[in-house]
């Protein structure tokens, strides 16, 4: 079956290109450090339509899946420990994990058509660094953290500290998320995340909203906001958790005053750009409706309704 | 050239090929195995013209490098017939025309078969949103999913 595939047009890289499966976090940090130009990957689902659609190609591929921590989910003693590789199908597919973090999981399977689910992943989504990546916000609500493989050992950081703009995050040279660490929520908490898109499935951001709401009995106890695909990064909206906590549900909802609230400050912390998916002016709008939406239904989840 | 040999089942038979490291997994398929089922429409994920199973879950042969493949178990479209006898979702395309240029066939027909395996009665929602990553320029949908919904009658009726 040799004679391979030299010269031939259809490939989409150099013919320099190598490519290694690494089975320990250690082996990993070594092939990362033995050649600057390398690049880890999981799924492959953003880097090689960049490499296709030019972005030069590195000279080493190192592909993480095989590393059985990469790869892992586990919940033990109130934590779950999610591998930043792992698929993001296998945690919509977990009911406990899903029943938990019903909008973290929903916000994960939006993630392209089942074909990508089953390579998309939150380190890949974290670490491509699109502001529209739509896991990241419901990450940064549930107070997520990534826990990183550096030379010198590990570290973690807060998701919300992962990406610094465009394309770009705040790991060094030679590092990469090993996992993520998500505490269980308190008791009465409810998260929600929503997009818009054009269509139903298949299309990216044009604003993303996630919410995360803990309950002390029918009074807003704390309260996460943060907004995708407005900004440079995912941001936080500090005046609508303050909308939100000490709000005390009317009939298990949130009041109109609260919602207008939340969604005025939402729309006043986009500052979004103009481009094909939508205009300034209509991704402020819609930052606050599915802010105040997102809110409703993060309440509505953590009085028990699902 | 960096190369890799890579072993794995493709279509229930053991195969092993060496592979350039920097080419795609669908490629490999076609080039080195001659399976040209799968094919490449849009090479970024998009299309879903390259679906194939990889241990039982639809991927994107594009999006991936031929080396991932070591040690999976593979099923492309060319394996889901038995014999000479073709899958239902086969049958159901053939009798209900639901293809016109024939390109995306394949890939509609690798996902369909992932979407019966897990569920085979599907609600029409559901098969829309199983083929969400699969586009069809020629026959605005319809005559697909009514060809999965014949299938899936076929496969909860046929005696096993």
């Amino acid at each position: 079956m040799a004679g391979c595939v030299a010269g031939r047009a259809a490939q989409y890289v150099t013919d320099f290109m190598r490519y290694a499966a690494p089975t320990t976090v250690d082996e990993a940090l070594e092939l990362v450090q033995s050649e600057p130009d390398s690049r880890v990957f999981a799924g492959a689902t953003d880097l090689i339509p960049q490499i296709r659609a030019g972005r030069p190609e590195p000279a080493l591929l190192i592909d993480l899946k095989r590393i059985e921590r990469l790869v892992a989910v586990s919940h033990n003693n109130g934590t779950w420990t999610v591998g930043a590789a792992t698929p993001t199908s296998a945690l919509t597919a977990n009911t406990e994990f899903s029943s938990m973090f019903p909008g973290l999981s929903e916000a994960s399977g939006l993630i392209g058509s089942d074909q990508i689910q089953n390579r998309s992943s939150w380190g890949g989504n974290l670490c491509n660094a699109s502001p529209a990546a739509d896991s990241v916000p419901a990450l940064i609500v549930n107070d997520a953290t990534a826990v990183i493989a550096s030379n010198s050992g590990e570290r973690t950081a807060s998701v919300a500290e992962v990406v610094t703009g465009p394309g770009q995050t705040s790991l060094s040279d030679g590092e990469f998320i090993i996992e993520f660490q998500l505490d269980d929520p308190p008791a009465n908490s409810g998260d929600a995340y929503l997009r818009l898109i054009p269509r139903t499935e298949m299309d990216i951001a044009v604003v993303g909203a996630a919410v995360q709401l803990t309950m002390d009995g029918d009074t807003v106890a704390s309260a996460r906001v943060a907004l995708g695909a407005v900004a440079p990064t995912i941001v936080r909206v500090p005046d609508a958790e303050a909308a939100l906590v000490g709000s005390r549900l009317n009939n298990g909802t949130l009041d109109d005053g609260t919602l207008a609230a939340v969604a005025a400050a939402a729309s006043a912390d986009a500052s979004p750009i103009d481009d094909k998916r939508g205009t300034v002016q209509y991704r402020r709008q819609v930052a606050g409706v599915l802010a105040k939406r997102a809110a409703q239904t993060a309440a509505q989840r953590a009085q028990g309704a699902s | 050239m960096p190369r890799t040999h890579v072993n794995c089942t493709v279509n229930g038979d053991e195969v092993d090929f060496l592979s350039a490291d920097d080419t795609s997994l669908l490629n490999a398929l076609r080039d080195e195995l001659g399976l040209i089922g799968a094919k490449e429409g849009c090479g970024t994920g998009d299309c879903g013209t390259c679906t194939i199973l990889v241990d039982g879950r639809v991927n994107c042969a594009c999006l991936m490098f031929a080396p991932e493949a070591e040690g999976t178990t593979i099923t492309t479209v060319e394996g889901i017939a038995q014999g000479d006898r073709l899958h239902p979702l086969q049958q159901a395309f053939l009798e209900g025309a639901a293809l016109q240029c024939g390109v995306c066939t394949p890939g509609f027909l690798v996902a369909a078969k992932a979407l019966l395996d897990k569920n085979s009665d599907p609600t029409e929602t559901e098969i829309r949103y199983a083929l969400a990553g699969n586009l069809c320029r020629c026959t605005g949908y319809d005559k697909i999913i009514r060809a999965v919904q014949e299938a899936a009658v076929e496969v909860n009726g046929a005696p096993k």
